[in-house]
């Protein structure tokens, strides 16, 4: 017992150290990629491939959770709101939550696990198989081509596809409303138009935006990490996933705090 | 025995090798976490001439390749590359140096996501200003003359090892370094194929009056290009020299080690 005591002290120093270093490493990463990002020296058509990919393959997994979740506000609030009579209001909850929380917080999340898992493990068995080692040996930074542009790609990549969630997130409302208490077209839309702002879309693209980054930064720095083999990339990936999963929702407390 | 110990982790002072010395690798130590690869590592490797390094599979070969590309960090003792010590330069000046180096990997380490040709264009899009015709013409001529026409549309996972291999040594030398570093070039190829890479090297290295540092273990090929030999033995170079030399060499492990016998000082 007596042994054990000293011991607790360290490991929490141990594990604030790696916090540290993990922070330390994701700024680091950050700061070297935004130098490529803002002097231009990265290739724009590697960011279009980039941002094609990511995008192609989170958008449908983004229009089914969004839609869902458009419907299932709207089905609770048109229960509530005929009931008492509020059937005005039904519009505006949908778009007001699908538009300021939803969409960004769903599609962050969905892309953290379905594009910046494939990042993580791309870039992690690009690191086993010594491509990267190769690139660095040719006085090519990583940072530079594999960093920069997927960083840029899934900045751009994250709002546009929160945009389309907005859009199946509200419409899907729309639609249960109709089915569920047949609300009149013209009574949902005025709703959306009376409660929603431009600046709730603008802000939302903006939590959008970050979450975009932290997925990106993550799954670099994560997959640049990978060490020995499939096992390490798989490790990493869902680190990776995990990780960005939990600073989406800090970040997003965090801006809904801030920017609201 | 205080004396040693206090030596031994004495500063060692820098002593930059002379022009016609483009490699100098003085007392270098590496670890790995607590494992100790190289230890107290010395070697120079005259310019314009081939270095062949030789040594047991483990010896910390490949190591002594990324520490003078700056891969890895030396944790004592310093690296010198044509003049610059690369030990503690910053990234910008350690990646000027890399353009003038090719590194042909023991594994190939192929870009997967590249086409052969792609690989092999690859450090001439980064480095050079030639136009997509002439990279085009350059790519082709050296997948030629390493038996690999009509390759280049492929990619790496549809060639076998030996073809990837040689891929990865087209693009270490594809944009005419001055200096090229190979390791085990030769390892799994046929005789033919073993004959041509020989002698692409010859032939660079004649052409470009490039400095080449060759790990192998195939000892035919390693007299046939090899000006200097390097012997590795447990993470220090015990003998480094002319190929003569190496081969008069009193050196028990050497003669070992050239022999291939079971007898000796070698632990097996
Ligand atoms: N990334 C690493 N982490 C830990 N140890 C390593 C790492 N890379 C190499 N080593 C160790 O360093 C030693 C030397 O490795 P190296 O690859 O340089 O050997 P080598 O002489 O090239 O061998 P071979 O002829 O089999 O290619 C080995 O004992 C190996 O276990
Ligand atoms: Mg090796």
């Amino acid at each position: 017992m007596s042994s054990e005591a000293p011991a607790q002290p360290f490991q929490g120093l141990a594990s604030v150290r790696r916090f540290l270093s993990y922070t330390g490493g994701l700024t680091l990463l950050l700061g070297d990629a935004t130098r490529y990002i803002v002097s231009m020296r990265f290739r724009f058509t590697e960011v279009i491939h980039q941002a094609y990919f990511l995008g192609v393959e989170s958008a449908p997994i983004i229009i089914l959770t969004s839609g869902f979740t458009g419907m299932v506000i709207s089905l609770e609030a048109a229960a509530q709101a005929v009931a008492y009579g509020f059937s005005t209001l039904i519009g505006g909850s949908v778009a007001f939550g699908e538009l300021r929380e939803l969409g960004p917080i769903l599609t962050g999340i969905v892309f953290a696990g379905r594009a910046g898992a494939a990042v993580t493990a791309q870039l992690g068995s690009m690191v086993v198989t010594e491509q990267v080692e190769a690139l660095e040996s040719m006085g090519v930074s990583p940072a530079k081509v594999l960093v920069a542009p997927r960083l840029l790609a899934c900045v751009l990549t994250v709002p546009m596809l929160t945009i389309f969630a907005d859009i199946v997130g509200v419409t899907a409302g729309f639609l249960m409303a109709l089915i569920q208490v047949h609300l009149p077209g013209a009574i949902y839309w005025r709703s959306v138009q009376q409660t929603v702002i431009m600046s709730d879309f603008t802000k939302g693209l903006f939590k959008a935006a970050v979450f975009g980054l932290i997925v990106g930064l993550v799954a670099c720095y994560e997959g640049l990490r990978a060490r020995g083999g499939a096992e390490g990339v798989g490790k990493v990936t869902t680190h990776a996933v995990v990780t960005s999963i939990i600073l989406i929702f800090a970040f997003n407390f965090l801006l809904s705090f801030l920017i609201f | 025995m205080l004396d040693e110990h206090v030596a031994g982790h004495r500063e060692i002072v820098p002593d930059p090798p002379p022009g016609d010395i483009a490699i100098r690798l003085q007392c270098v130590e590496l670890r790995y976490g607590p494992k100790i690869v190289l230890s107290d590592c010395s070697m120079d490797c005259q310019r314009g001439e081939i270095t062949c390094v030789i040594g047991l599979s483990g010896a910390g070969k490949s190591t002594i390749l990324r520490v003078i590309n700056g891969l890895r960090h030396a944790s004592r003792g310093h690296v010198f590359v044509n003049g610059d010590e690369t030990t503690h330069l910053s990234d910008r000046k350690l990646n000027e140096i890399r353009r003038k180096m090719g590194f042909a990997f023991q594994y190939s380490a192929l870009f997967d996501s590249l086409t052969v040709g792609e690989n092999v264009a690859y450090p001439l899009w980064e480095h050079t200003e030639l136009n997509p015709t002439e990279i085009r013409e350059r790519v082709e001529k050296t997948l030629e003359t390493l038996g690999l026409e009509g390759v280049d549309k492929r990619m790496p996972s549809e060639l076998s090892g030996g073809m990837q291999k040689r891929v990865g040594f087209a693009r270490a030398v594809v944009n005419d370094p001055e200096i090229i570093l190979f390791d085990e070039p030769t390892t799994g190829l046929d005789p033919i194929m073993t004959h041509v890479i020989t002698e692409t090297i010859q032939n660079i290295q004649k052409r470009l009056k490039a400095t080449c540092v060759v790990v192998s273990h195939d000892m035919p090929s390693v007299y046939r290009v090899a000006d200097n030999i390097a012997m590795l033995f447990e993470g220090t170079i015990i003998e480094n020299g002319p190929v003569q030399q190496i081969k008069a060499s009193r050196n028990p492990i050497v003669q070992q080690f050239l022999e291939g016998s079971e007898d000796g000082p070698i632990p097996l």
